[in-house]
C-alpha cells in the first residue's frame, strides 16, 4: 500500500542526489581548474558553491518537517536520518572544493612547481569513493559501502607521501614555499574530501543495516551479518 | 579566567559508545506460549503461537484488528472461557512453569494473579471506594483499616490518590474518562496481581489522559509484567520493552521495541509500522 506523502520520501531522495551530482562535479571541476590553470573556471567553482548550500538547508527544513509531520519508523526513520547526514558531509565537500579552487586561482600566478600526477590520483579516487558511497543510497550494498571505507586509507597514504616530499621542496628551495604550501593544502582538501564519502559509506550501511560501524571494528568483517 | 573543563569527560562516560548496540538483558520468562492454537467455533483465530513473555517489562502486542492480539491476551487469564466455543485446540500457556488450563488452576485465582484492564473504562456504580476494595472483599477481607490501606496504596499506584482522596465515597462514575481508566487500575493491582493485560487502555482518552496512563505503565513495570495491546505505533513504541507483531493469527515477529521500530527482521513487521500495511 503506498501512502499518499510517499511521494515525499522520493523526492528527498532526488534532492540529495541532486545534491551529490553537483558536489561531485565541483570537485572535478575544481580538479580541472587547479591542472589546467584554468582561472576562470576556478572562480565559476567558487561562485556555484552557494547552490550546494542551498540544497543543504532544503534538505535539512524536508527532513525535519518530515519528522514532525510523517513521524517515520523503520526505513524511512533512517533514510530521513542519513540524508540529514549526509546532506552536511556533502555541504563539506562541496567546501572542500571550493577551497582547492581558490588555490588554483593562486596557484595560476606562478610556474608549476611538479607535473600534476599525486593530486589528480588521489583526486580520481576521492571521486570514486564518493560516486560508490552516493550509488549505495539507490543499491544498497554493504560490500560497496565497506569498500569505499577501506580505500581511505589509499588517499591518506598519498597525502603523506605529498605532504613529505612538498616538504623537501621548502627545505631544499625556499622561493618554491607559497606554491607547496597551496598543494599541501590542496592534497588536505583531497583527504578531507576522501573522509566525507567515508562517512557517507558509513551512513549508508546503518541506512540499508541499521548497524553504526563508526568507530568500530566491523572492516575487520567480511560482511556484517553476525 | 580560564573555566575549568570538568563535564566532558563525565559526560562522555555517560554515554555508552558501545551501547550503540545495548539490548536489554534477557528477562526471566514469566508467562510461556507454547504451539497454541486457539478456534472460535470452527474459525481457527490463532494459529502455532510461540512467545516467551519476560517478568517486569512490558510487552505490546500489535498488528490490524482481527488479527488475534486481543485474542491471544485473553486467553492470558482465560477470559476466553466464557465465550461459547471458544476453544484451544493445542498447545499450552504456561505462568511460572504451571499450565493455566490445568484443571487444578481455578480461573478465579489466576485473574487475581492476572488483572485486566479493558479498552472503555469499566468501574462498577460503586464509589471509588468500593471499586478498589472489590476484589478484597470477594477475598473476604473485611477488616477496616485494611481495606483503607489498600485502597489508598492502589490508588496511588494508579496515579490517582492526589485527585480522589477527599471523594472516595463519590460514585466511579463521576470521574473523568481518564480517571476511570487510572481506577479500574487501581481495582486491578487492589488484589496484588503479578501480571496486568491491558486492552488498548488509552483507545478512548485524550492526549494527556493517555499520558498519565502510559507514565503510569511506566511506573507500574517495576512491579508487574504487562501486556498491553495497542493500535497506536507511537504508545507501543514509548511504552514497551518487547513487542510482538501478529497478522492474521500469528506471530510473525517478537523482538526488542527498538529493533522492531528500527529495524524490524520481517518485511510484514516493516510495513505494517511504517504505515504501510494492506
Amino acid at each position: 500500500m503506498k501512502r499518499f506523502y510517499d511521494t515525499e520520501l522520493e523526492t528527498f531522495r532526488s534532492q540529495l542526489i541532486l545534491m551529490g551530482e553537483k558536489s561531485m562535479e565541483q570537485v572535478r571541476r575544481a580538479l580541472r581548474a587547479l591542472t589546467e590553470n584554468d582561472v576562470a573556471l576556478a572562480s565559476d567553482v567558487v561562485a556555484t558553491d552557494d547552490e550546494i548550500d542551498r540544497l543543504e538547508i532544503e534538505i535539512d527544513e524536508e527532513a525535519i518537517r518530515y519528522m514532525n509531520l510523517r513521524a517515520p519508523i523503520a526505513t524511512d526513520l533512517r533514510l530521513v536520518i542519513v540524508g540529514m547526514k549526509a546532506s552536511h558531509d556533502l555541504e563539506r565537500v562541496g567546501d572542500e572544493a571550493t577551497n582547492i579552487a581558490k588555490r588554483a586561482v593562486r596557484l595560476a600566478e606562478e610556474p608549476p612547481l611538479k607535473p600534476y600526477v599525486d593530486i589528480p590520483r588521489m583526486g580520481a579516487i576521492a571521486l570514486e569513493m564518493l560516486r560508490d558511497a552516493l550509488d549505495c543510497f539507490f543499491h544498497p550494498d554493504e560490500g560497496k559501502a565497506l569498500a569505499v571505507v577501506r580505500r581511505d586509507e589509499e588517499v591518506d597514504t598519498i597525502n603523506r607521501q605529498l605532504y613529505r616530499e612538498l616538504t623537501s621542496f621548502m627545505i631544499e628551495s625556499p622561493q618554491t614555499l607559497s606554491r607547496a604550501l597551496e598543494l599541501m593544502f590542496v592534497s588536505k582538501s583531497i583527504e578531507r574530501i576522501a573522509d566525507h564519502a567515508t562517512n557517507i559509506a558509513e551512513e549508508m550501511v546503518f541506512l540499508s543495516h541499521a548497524k553504526d560501524i563508526r568507530h568500530t571494528d566491523a572492516l575487520k568483517h567480511p560482511t556484517l551479518e553476525s | 579566567m580560564e573555566t575549568p573543563v570538568t563535564t566532558a569527560p563525565a559526560v562522555s562516560r555517560s554515554i555508552n559508545i558501545a551501547g550503540r548496540a545495548a539490548s536489554l538483558p534477557p528477562g526471566r520468562t514469566l508467562i510461556d506460549i507454547e504451539a497454541l492454537d486457539f478456534f472460535y467455533g470452527q474459525k481457527q483465530a490463532l494459529f502455532d503461537i510461540n512467545l516467551k513473555l519476560e517478568e517486569k517489562r512490558v510487552t505490546a502486542f500489535i498488528g490490524p484488528s482481527g488479527c488475534g492480539k486481543s485474542t491471544l491476551l485473553r486467553c492470558l487469564n482465560r477470559m476466553n472461557d466464557l465465550i461459547d466455543g471458544a476453544r484451544i485446540q493445542r498447545g499450552s500457556i504456561k505462568v511460572r512453569d504451571t499450565d493455566i488450563h490445568d484443571r487444578s488452576v481455578d480461573p478465579i485465582e489466576l485473574r487475581k494473579r492476572v488483572g485486566m484492564v479493558f479498552q472503555k473504562s469499566n468501574p462498577f456504580p460503586k464509589s471509588i471506594y468500593e471499586n478498589v476494595t472489590y476484589g478484597l472483599r470477594i477475598q473476604g477481607i473485611r477488616n477496616k483499616t485494611r481495606l483503607d490501606e489498600a485502597v489508598e496504596k492502589s490508588l496511588r499506584g494508579a496515579a490517582l490518590w492526589d485527585e480522589v482522596k477527599d471523594r472516595l465515597h463519590e460514585s466511579g462514575l463521576s470521574l473523568s474518562g481518564g480517571q476511570q481508566q487510572r481506577l479500574c487500575i487501581a481495582r486491578a493491582i487492589a488484589v496484588d496481581p503479578e501480571i496486568l493485560l491491558m486492552d488498548e487502555p488509552c483507545s478512548a482518552l485524550d492526549p494527556i489522559a493517555t499520558a498519565k496512563i502510559e507514565e503510569l505503565i511506566n511506573e507500574l513495570k517495576t512491579k508487574y509484567t504487562i501486556i498491553i495491546v495497542t493500535h497506536s505505533m507511537q504508545q507501543a513504541a514509548r511504552c514497551s520493552d518487547k513487542t510482538a507483531f501478529f497478522y492474521l493469527g500469528r506471530l510473525i515477529e517478537y523482538d526488542e521495541t527498538r529493533k522492531i521500530f528500527m529495524n524490524p527482521s520481517n518485511p510484514q513487521t516493516e510495513a505494517y509500522v511504517s504505515g504501510r500495511f494492506g
